[in-house]
């Protein structure tokens, strides 16, 4: 029989009180929220022990609990219990179970667990069940979560609420099927749009399998004379899929034979190194997880950035925490393993003010998450991910678009660091040996995530699989990256490693297969989460937290007796042979015997055509506002222009003790563009990174939105004092709709700008990584079809180095009296800048214009030499690039930072001659610009060293509150208060 | 004599590495030992002067912030650590390792009753993992870790850091002179409560507390994430101030001094 453990806080109940604000939030008179944690422990146990347990859960200092009984000292209407639904990870469960284990030295068998829920009484007046319900569905995600909900009377008469143990029960006797492909065009199309057929009718989920690649299938099975099972052909899927192989970016596109990614992204590279010759720094790109750059004679970075966004359109905690801990693993399986030693994000999401629902059935029953939930989601899964595992958040941005209120994107990114030798070889070169084992560390294998892979590949539709939802445990991983990466690396105990990521272990072992020749695998062998799994689930099922590795049979038990002592779960499921064959076998029977050159490079190469007609939007016609200090106010308050502090200060950026330039900077606490991070104590050497972002440039032209996010991303490493030559850069381009001709010319157009324009920087690109179909397929409130696209976005990350940290510089002014200058021209640029979309609110009619942004690399690279020397000569005080809002947002940043007034002159600017008006000029968008200030005693110095290039001396640091901008004719056009600009520039997410 | 330092490690524990370098740097010899290997082989406890529970996530919180290891600790190595507590060495428990040694009994452990649990690390007021810096002053004056030191400025970063214990208790730690830190605001006045100079809404702003002997300290804030002077969040601002006045810029962090202290105590 199972007993239920309800633990009380009876001081300083903060979480009942966050509670009740919660629910009144949402709209409901409640007078208190008591919240209580609930253990249900699936295992007879006598009253003593129960006890023992109770108090072991428990804090007696704070805390009271209850064994298998009702509380009855609480006064409630209503008793609601949200717990999770079978099969989902349940970590506070699991630590529970293992603590009982080691009180009692007693073992749960399989049958036996401890599940969590969380009870919350509820008091109010006139409150109904069916609010409760409501309330309960606000905080739960039906796809993961049940609840449950008790009248008193009912909690009373039944003595508390039901023992409920959610367990997985599976159909018993897994099967294998064969598939027949000769049946007609229809069938073959339903197959792949709706997946294998079950025995009971129902399909199993997209295959995603286009008619070319069903028909190359199809010959391959006429060749081998037989039909294929649904574990190869599953199997197939998922490593042909475009999320594992990329198949829009290999494809022949127009008359570029090599495609997007070899004619564009990695000839870029190419030609990059062999200019650089001995200066090259790059030490592994594209081929692994992550790329890999020198750090310095001894050591090297890695850098990965993946993204989340189709689970975390449904379930945006779990989207986001299995991301980050995702990406994790990209930099513990680059090379032999390397430690994950800085986190990134950036959230696109939708207006967080936007109420209006959508849905994603004509029935109007399966509601979309608001862009506020999915924003509190995604923050809170990133929290949840990165904290717990000990590596700093430094760096990362937030970026609203209307747009992205059917599918976010949750940008999530690792940079790790290993030796560049380990025992005498190059770290990030691995082989995996004929006759080596495979074994598969971490977390077991269960039904979630299946057909992740391919899911991610389709736009979001009402038959998307609620499996590909995830929680994520971020101590079981914790607890095998150390032992592999701070341990079992260096003891050499494996000759390969990598994630099992998307597409499971089908897509990571058979990778990793190649290394050797070929695999066999016993899948009856693999841990699994719950019985009676069929082979072809345990074959591509993604449950997060896995790696599997190349053990050699010499060294295995002690990689074995390694793990145990870790508490890492280490499985051998089978041995890499060189036999050219990929053999999965389930309790001695074959289920899939495939040639592996034919699983890798099988798939036909596709041809895409493309156009691309450009859009002539009206250019906007909006008069000259009266008052701009009411503007600036107004544009700091900006959901992409103001302060989200409320996300950098819950990541811990601190932690592994290396922080030198923080997320949040000067007195005044504004949100950086660039961050360092010191690796060695003893060093002075720091690590660099930043990152680039213009998604609304894509209306006008998606080729100088790449060239404005790569500029972006370069030039915010220069602003701190990185490096531009050992300066690399990522790709992550975020696509929709790419079976649409002018979807796929504005790829090709912003692919070719990332060539130019690394080629023109000298930047390389390390790794990079893309999301074809970011597409909202489904109906408005009255139910009429709508599809939502997001704008096509391209995420540029970049990684530095700087030789001496105590060079590098922050963006908020020092000393009142230094001076500030511009550095670089501005232009009449504000197509799609933030100040037209602005404007366009204002006026109720869409301001986008023409002008977009453009880049000259050529002038800006002879402008980031300078500003370097400057930066080296220790002659800026402080240094911040103007990004979205331009001239006007930069200086209100720096003067809240700096907690200084300012006295700007904007008749100084160094300006175009077509820029005429004064509102242009502080919101112009043009790229490669910086502020700085400068100590006056510098002056003559530092204007030397920009002779000949654009800048001025626009005004200085004032020892009081007051931001002053005089206009053309001397007249003052700003007059603000600093801290009143604070107030604003805080204002828009105080409440988050 | 140099002091050989154990730095716990394991079940998510995850500042062990910076831990142990600032004890080296002082002097001390450190090993990062996991626990698994300690509860294997719990005589090499004695070769060990400095014991350090590290911060971190252990057990990732799960049934309340340093419980579970603390649990672990308490099953399989409750009378090495008692033992360990009551001799003439030094115990540090930081973050999650405060929290780890408050529910061990290790401190406030009053009237020397080590061993059972008096105060509570507790959900922060914002129901919300915080990471600032933040100022505090130094109340105690047995404290061996916090010698020489007044007021020094360090990160905090946490999500259950409210210092919670009975009134009773609190009138003997006072009394024995175990508070240690608390935090102030930036013009050296008491936080009083107010958010963020109290960053969890502690009891009395307490952020840190010792033992009776002073040997062994709990504090929330994290010393060893200070060990350079570039790592401190207004250093860009003093640096500049520095070079305009012709200093040099220092190498260390104000934080190295806890880990100093407690090298010397063996010197």
């Amino acid at each position: 029989m199972a007993h239920r453990i309800e633990v009380f806080t009876k001081v300083n109940d903060t979480r009942s009180a966050i509670m009740r604000k919660k629910i009144g939030s949402m709209g409901y008179s409640i007078h208190s929220a008591k919240v209580v944690e609930v253990y249900t422990i699936n295992k007879d146990f006598q009253n003593e022990e129960l006890k023992e347990i109770a108090k072991i859960l428990s804090n007696p200092i704070s805390q009271d609990y209850i064994i298998d009984s009702c509380n009855n000292d609480i006064d409630f209407d209503f008793a609601l219990e949200t717990g999770f639904l079978p099969g989902v990870t349940d970590n506070v469960g699991n630590t529970a179970k293992e603590t009982i284990e080691d009180l009692l030295k007693i073992k749960f068998n399989n049958e036996e667990s401890v599940h969590s829920s969380t009870l919350i009484f509820l008091k109010g007046e006139e409150l109904k069940e069916e609010y409760i319900t409501n309330i309960g569905e606000e905080l739960t995600n039906e796809l993961i979560q049940r609840i449950h909900v008790k009248k008193y009377e009912r909690y009373i008469e039944d003595k508390g609420m039901d023992v409920i143990v959610p367990k997985v029960k599976l159909e018993e006797n897994p099967k294998t099927k064969k598939i027949n492909l000769d049946v007609p065009e229809e069938d073959l199309k339903k197959l792949s749009k709706k997946g294998i057929k079950n025995a009971d009718g129902s399909r199993r989920g997209p295959l995603g399998l286009d008619m070319e690649q069903l028909e190359t299938i199809k010959e391959y099975y006429k060749k081998e004379d037989r039909k294929p099972t649904d574990v190869e052909l599953e199997s197939l899927a998922q490593t042909w899929s475009e999320h594992c192989k990329h198949t829009i970016f290999s494809a022949k596109i127009d008359d570029n034979k090599e495609g997007l990614y070899k004619g564009y992204i990695k000839k870029a590279t190419r030609e990059i190194r062999n200019k650089k010759g001995s200066k090259d720094f790059c030490v592994s790109v594209f081929k692994d997880n992550s790329g890999g750059i020198l750090f310095n004679e001894n050591w090297v970075i890695t850098d990965k950035a993946e993204t989340h966004n189709s689970p975390s359109a449904l379930d945006p905690f779990g989207g986001a925490i299995t991301g980050i801990v995702g990406v994790n693993r990209d930099t513990i399986g680059f090379g032999k393993g390397a430690k994950p030693i800085i986190n990134k994000y950036g959230f696109c999401v939708g207006n967080p003010d936007d109420k209006e629902p959508i849905y994603r059935d004509k029935e109007l029953k399966n509601k979309a998450l608001s862009p506020k939930k999915i924003l509190e989601g995604v923050v809170e899964g990133v929290n949840a991910g990165g904290n717990t595992s000990g590596i700093p958040t430094p760096q990362g941005f937030v970026y609203f678009n209307e747009r992205y209120k059917g599918k976010p994107l949750v940008f999530v990114g690792t940079v790790g660091f290993i030796p560049k030798e380990i025992d005498g070889e190059p770290s990030w070169e691995k082989k995996a040996r004929k006759g080596d084992k495979i074994v598969m560390i971490g977390g077991r294998v269960g039904q979630d995530g299946i057909h992740g892979a391919t899911f991610s590949s389709e736009a979001l539709t009402a038959g998307s699989p609620a499996t590909a939802v995830q929680i994520g445990d971020p101590i079981t991983q914790k607890k095998f990256s150390d032992a592999v990466v701070k341990e079992a690396r260096d003891m050499d105990l494996y000759n390969s490693i990598t994630d099992n990521g998307a597409g499971g272990l089908s897509c990571s072992v058979s990778e990793t297969a190649r290394e050797s020749g070929g695999l066999i695998i016993e899948l009856d062998k693999v841990p699994t989460k719950y019985p009676n799994l069929d082979p072809w689930e345990i074959w591509i099922s993604e449950s997060q937290e896995r790696m599997t590795l190349a053990v050699p049979p010499e060294k295995l038990q002690k990689f074995i007796d390694l793990m145990e002592k870790r508490s890492v779960e280490a499985t051998v499921i089978g041995k890499f042979t060189d036999s050219g064959r990929c053999i999965v076998q389930y309790k001695d029977k074959t289920v899939m015997d495939l040639d592996l050159d034919f699983l890798h490079e099988g798939l036909p190469q596709k041809e895409l055509k493309t156009i691309y007609p450009k859009t002539k939007h009206p250019e906007p016609d909006i008069k000259k506002p009266e008052d701009l200090t009411k503007i600036l106010h107004e544009m700091i308050e900006r959901h992409n222009l103001c302060s989200y502090e409320f996300i950098s200060s819950q990541y811990d950026h601190e932690v592994q003790g290396g922080s030198v330039l923080k997320p949040l900077q000067g007195k005044g606490k504004v949100n950086a563009t660039a961050s360092i991070t010191k690796p060695f104590m003893d060093s002075k050497k720091g690590i660099v990174c930043s990152q680039g972002i213009n998604p609304a440039y894509s209306d006008i032209d998606t080729y100088h939105m790449a060239a404005c996010a790569i500029d972006t991303a370069i030039r915010n490493i220069i602003q701190v004092g990185g490096d531009l030559e050992h300066t690399a850069i990522m790709d992550n381009f975020c696509w929709c709709s790419s079976d649409e001709p002018e979807r796929l010319g504005q790829l090709k157009s912003a692919a070719k700008a990332c060539y130019d324009f690394a080629v023109a920087y000298e930047t390389p690109f390390i790794s990079g990584k893309d999301s074809m179909f970011n597409d909202f397929k489904g109906f408005d409130k009255k139910g009429r079809r709508i599809k939502i696209s997001i704008p096509p976005t391209l995420l540029v990350s970049s990684l530095s180095v700087i030789n001496d940290v105590t060079k590098s510089v922050s963006l908020d002014p020092k000393f009142f009296g230094d001076l500030i200058y511009v550095l670089g021209e501005t232009k009449n640029e504000l197509g799609a800048s933030e100040y037209f979309a602005y404007l366009g609110e204002k006026s109720g009619k869409k301001a986008i214009g023409n002008s977009v942004p453009k880049v000259n690399a050529e002038k800006a690279l002879k402008l980031y030499k300078k500003v370097s020397e400057a930066i080296d000569k220790r002659l800026i005080a402080s240094a911040l690039s103007p990004i979205q809002g331009g001239l006007g947002i930069t200086l209100v940043k720096k003067a809240i930072a700096g907690q200084f007034g300012m006295e700007i002159d904007l008749s100084k600017m160094p300006k175009s001659d077509d820029l005429n008006r004064e509102d242009y000029l502080l919101f112009s968008e043009s790229q490669s610009r910086f502020v700085v200030t400068v100590d006056p005693k510098k002056k003559d110095k530092f204007e030397n060293l920009f002779q000949n290039l654009p800048f001025a001396q626009i005004g200085k640091i004032t020892d009081n509150q007051d931001f002053i901008i005089k206009g053309f004719n001397d007249s003052k056009v700003v007059k603000a208060n600093i801290i009143q600009l604070g107030k604003s520039y805080r204002k828009t997410f105080k409440d988050f | 004599m140099q002091p050989k330092a154990l730095i716990l490690t394991g079940y998510g524990i995850n500042c062990e590495e910076e831990t142990a370098k600032c004890f080296e740097i002082k002097g001390a010899d450190a090993d990062i030992i996991h626990i698994n290997d300690l509860i294997d082989d719990s005589k090499i406890l004695n070769d060990y002067q400095i014991l350090a529970f590290p911060g971190g996530f252990s057990y990732g919180d799960d049934t309340g912030s340093g419980n579970a290891l603390a649990n672990k600790i308490r099953n399989n190595l409750s009378d090495e650590i008692l033992s360990f507590a009551q001799k003439d060495k030094l115990i540090i428990g930081i973050c999650n390792g405060f929290q780890i040694v408050a529910n061990l009994g290790l401190v406030p452990a009053t009237d020397k009753q080590y061993g059972k649990r008096e105060a509570a690390l507790m959900h922060n007021t914002t129901a919300r993992y915080i990471c600032r810096w933040i100022d505090l002053k130094n109340h105690s004056k047995k404290c061996i870790w916090t010698r020489e030191i007044d007021l020094i400025h360090l990160p905090v970063a946490h999500g259950e850091g409210n210092f919670y214990t009975e009134e009773k208790t609190l009138k003997k730690i006072k009394e024995k002179d175990q508070i240690v830190f608390k935090y102030i605001k930036p013009n050296g006045k008491p936080a009083n409560q107010e958010f963020p100079f109290n960053p969890n809404g502690a009891m009395e702003d307490i952020a840190a507390v010792c033992d009776e002997s002073g040997k062994i300290l709990g504090m929330m804030p994290h010393p060893e994430r200070f060990s350079t002077f570039t790592n401190e969040d207004m250093w860009e601002l003093k640096k500049e101030k520095l070079i305009r006045e012709d200093h040099t810029i220092p190498k260390e962090g104000d934080g190295l001094k806890i880990f100093e202290n407690a090298v010397f105590y063996f010197k």
